[in-house]
């Protein structure tokens, strides 16, 4: 086992060095640049402009910037924000538990529902239940995150008056935020309501973020699930008198189980991509609306930064999931 | 950090809840994030908003839905004769806030005045890079830095500028967000501690409201400020909800979860103004948008070759298509609610027939030339690629070929200032300070025709310059204002734009709020708001 997840972490400092390069690069193959964006209509003289950049170290050949980062990435530095002069660490060590507690509301909406339904649309395959869910899967699936959840917006914010419209808490509310987690800390304000606000506040951008992965999940169940009831243990479990509940339950469901687990942990990465989306839509303030902010203001320090951030918590996930899955499987393992 | 910043959070709330079970709260959904709550190093509106006109005065203000100058934290101020000389009466017993992270042990004076311009211009300045690789952008552009020769404090509540020549427009400088009013006393307090970047972080100004806390991208809380000396503002907390999306904003603001809302969508303005329980207030604003032509390259070195594309393309189409009605053809480069605006000049009037037989006497045919529409929404312009579609279908009926390019944002700004750009470029502008040289000087002077310069025409026409120059000089605004209506006679005679329009300013807001008032300068200002219970 120790060999195993030595293995496994082996691969992380040639990802961590692939990343670096992508994340440094990225930004600076978009076109225009933050002193640009400055300017605005007003312009910027030819010596002005140069003078600027200097100041940034963005006149440097970017080889030298790259080093630097690199150096100070090894010493911990994560650089400052060329527009809010804050820390990168620090803006998303404040801003990240917001994306995780939608994250996390997401991925158990996606789970709670998502499995039962592929494993009864499975039990139940050609069904009008089977087709009816794995359609739903399919729109799910190729939903337009942004119209989405602007149309549940008007749906139920607007002309229901359900749920709130954007926002983590209602503003009448006012209490410190010890853990950044607002179900948490409403619940330590002591203050009647407010965590029903804060839950309230959740619903809508976790049904939006939940959407693509529960479509994923629910497919990938289902899929699994019918690969598993024909194997010949299930028989044997049948044959040999089990219960239909202890058949799907013991034997098809925990074999099934094993592929569902790989695909839930890669859906953190597309949770973090559809925070994106989902946060921008929801003025959620975590750190997907942070990125899509810095990425129009081309600040170079926060979108090199914070993809690193987002893509270490995306490959320890799926590090994590990599050791369960040998935990589980045995033959992964041994192999 | 994270625990003081809970310590403050909690502290600050018992403040706002000692404040009484009534207290009035007004919500505001903000269109983004400040950049930080110093003004002076940043350019953005957004900022300004949630930072000068909340927490910050300035020695001079504009009057509130106004261009026009009013006593600030200056209670008086006179002019030399020569021009060169400003001196600034400062009102006594004017108090910096009092908050969890600084008590003031003194009152506004001199001191605080100079400081807050000298830590702009002075390099040599301890606390000109109290954040390592921190810029002054408006101190530059508006000239302050080689404006200014010299300041003095005359006594505790006198200060006297010098300037190296007479400027006119520069007491409307001061009253811009960037010259806002900082206290000397609270930075030297940072620095001593060692800890200067607060000064970004936790604002102390003289304004109406004082800071209470930042939840980073989500919500900035204010109190009023009880030692304000101005008249003290009607609600007792501000809370700003950031919320970027205006489709979403609009959507708050009918679920009553804010009381108003800046920037709404073209689209949404009609349902918004349905709303029995909200007003749309609306206001032309300060801006211009134009088509600069590149008067540095063939044909369109040539006005008449200006003047007749601009007698092909129908700008009201273009108003009622792009605007839906929501602005007014623009025929001078200044909007008409400014002083000075010459509404004597004739616009060239729409008539493709002559505009085809100009282009033929001018000796040009069979002309192909680009249209650059950019990639961005702006205040002036919703739309470009449709303004520049309908361009290109007025041109083509006078047989001109046009082809609409256009860059992302940053390299739109950077490639449409080069000398030998190829087309005619869609842009605009939007007053800083409500004074004429703003528009007129930043934009069609020969100092700025330069490459990166604002002059995206190039063109340098130096009876124009000359007018603008003498302009800037003289103090008498009647003298000012014959100067600048002379200079738009030689502009429309010129040609270096097409003028597009001057869009209107529309601001979505409950019915409970009254009081509030459209600063023709695009801030945000709530002072002067009250809100029903």
């Amino acid at each position: 086992m120790i060999k195993f997840i030595l293995g496994r972490l082996s691969y992380l400092i040639p990802t961590f060095i692939g990343i670096t390069i992508v994340a440094f690069g990225f930004v600076r193959i978009l076109p225009g640049d933050p002193v640009l964006l400055m300017a605005g209509e007003r312009g910027m003289s030819p010596e002005h402009y140069q003078e600027m950049m200097a100041r940034l170290g963005f006149d440097r050949p970017i080889w030298q910037q790259y080093l630097d980062y690199l150096w100070k990435l090894l010493h911990g530095d994560f650089g400052n924000s060329i527009v809010t002069k804050q820390p990168v660490l620090s803006d998303f060590l404040t801003l990240f538990p917001a994306t995780l507690e939608l994250a996390f509301c997401a991925i158990v909406i996606a789970v709670v529902i998502g499995v039962p339904v592929g494993v009864l649309a499975a039990l139940k395959r050609g069904s009008w239940f089977d087709q009816v869910t794995m359609t739903s899967a399919l729109v799910g699936y190729s939903m337009p995150i942004f119209w989405w959840g602007l149309l549940l917006i008007i749906l139920f914010s607007g002309n229901l008056g359900w749920t709130p419209v954007s926002g983590r808490m209602s503003l009448l509310y006012y209490f410190p935020t010890p853990t950044g987690f607002m179900l948490i800390d409403s619940l330590m304000s002591g203050q009647k309501g407010a965590f029903a606000s804060a839950a309230s506040h959740l619903i809508l951008p976790s049904i939006v973020l939940a959407t693509i992965p529960l479509a994923v999940i629910a497919r990938q169940t289902r899929s699994a699930m019918l690969e598993v009831l024909s194997e010949d243990y299930v028989r044997t479990a049948r044959a040999k008198g089990l219960t239909p509940r202890r058949v799907v339950g013991v034997h098809a469901l925990r074999n099934a189980m094993i592929p569902v687990i790989t695909t839930i942990g890669l859906q953190v990465g597309v949770l973090m991509a559809g925070a994106i989306l989902t946060e921008t839509i929801f003025s959620w303030p975590g750190i997907g609306k942070w990125m899509v902010d810095s990425i129009s203001r081309r600040d170079y320090p926060v979108v090199q930064s914070g993809l690193l951030l987002i893509a270490g918590i995306v490959m320890v996930v799926n590090l994590v999931v990599d050791l369960l899955y040998g935990l589980i499987n045995p033959r992964i393992r041994h192999s | 950090m994270k625990l003081k910043t809970s310590l403050l959070a909690a502290s600050a709330m018992m403040a706002m809840l000692a404040g009484g079970v009534n207290a009035k709260t007004l919500i505001y959904c903000s269109e983004g994030s400040p950049e930080g709550f110093d003004p002076a190093p940043y350019t953005a509106g957004t900022t300004f908003d949630a930072a000068a006109r909340t927490v910050y005065s300035r020695l001079v203000e504009f009057a509130p839905g106004t261009t026009s100058i009013v006593p600030g934290l200056a209670e008086s101020w006179t002019i030399s004769e020569d021009g060169l000389e400003y001196t600034f009466k400062l009102r006594a017993g004017v108090k910096f806030q009092t908050t969890d992270y600084f008590t003031p042990t003194r009152d506004l004076n001199a001191d605080d005045v100079i400081f807050s311009f000298d830590r702009q211009g002075n390099a040599d300045n301890p606390f000109n890079q109290y954040v390592a690789g921190i810029s002054y952008e408006y101190y530059t552009s508006m000239g302050l830095d080689t404006m200014i020769k010299s300041m003095e404090k005359v006594d505790d509540l006198t200060v006297k500028f010098t300037l190296n020549a007479p400027n006119a427009p520069f007491l409307a400088d001061l009253g811009m967000d960037f010259a806002s009013i900082v206290s000397k006393e609270y930075a030297d307090t940072l620095m001593a501690a060692g800890k200067g970047a607060d000064f970004n972080n936790q604002p102390v100004g003289t304004g109406p409201f004082v800071f209470v806390a930042y939840q980073k991208d989500a919500v900035i809380r204010y109190k009023a400020n009880p030692d304000y000396f101005g008249t003290k503002p009607m609600v007792d907390d501000l809370v700003f909800a950031i919320t970027t999306d205006a489709a979403v904003r609009a959507q708050k603001l009918k679920a009553g979860e804010c009381h108003v809302m800046p920037y709404p969508a073209p689209a949404d303005i009609e349902a918004l103004k349905a709303d029995p329980n909200l007003t749309v207030m609306e206001q032309a604003g300060l801006n211009v948008a134009y088509l600069a032509y590149n008067t540095l390259q063939k044909p369109f070195d040539d006005p008449h070759v200006r003047k007749a594309l601009n007698m092909a393309i129908d700008k009201q189409a273009i108003i009622d298509a792009v605007f839906q009605g929501t602005g007014i053809v623009a025929k001078n480069p200044i909007p008409p609610t400014m002083w000075s605006y010459n509404d004597a000049v004739k616009d060239d009037a729409y008539d493709p027939d002559a505009a085809k037989k100009m282009l033929a006497d001018a000796g040009v045919s069979d002309l192909h030339m680009n249209i650059w529409a950019m990639p961005v929404q702006r205040p002036y312009m919703p739309n470009a690629r449709r303004t520049a579609e309908l361009m290109q279908a007025d041109l083509a009926r006078i047989g001109v070929t046009a082809e609409i390019v256009s860059y992302e944002w940053g390299e739109y700004l950077k490639k449409s200032t080069e000398l030998d750009r190829d087309g005619a470029v869609i842009l605009g502008w939007t007053g800083d300070n409500g004074d004429p040289d703003n528009f007129m000087n930043v934009l069609l002077s020969c100092q700025a025709a330069g490459e990166g310069g604002a002059n995206r025409s190039h063109w340098c026409n130096e009876e124009f310059s000359d007018l603008l120059a003498k302009a800037a000089l003289a103090s008498d605004i009647d003298e000012r204002t014959r100067l600048y209506e002379q200079a738009q006679v030689i502009f429309k005679d010129q040609a270096p734009w097409l003028t597009i329009d001057h869009s209107t300013v529309f601001m979505p807001m409950s019915t409970k709020v009254t009081g509030y008032v459209m600063n023709p300068l695009g801030t945000h200002a709530f002072d002067t708001v009250d809100i029903a219970e």
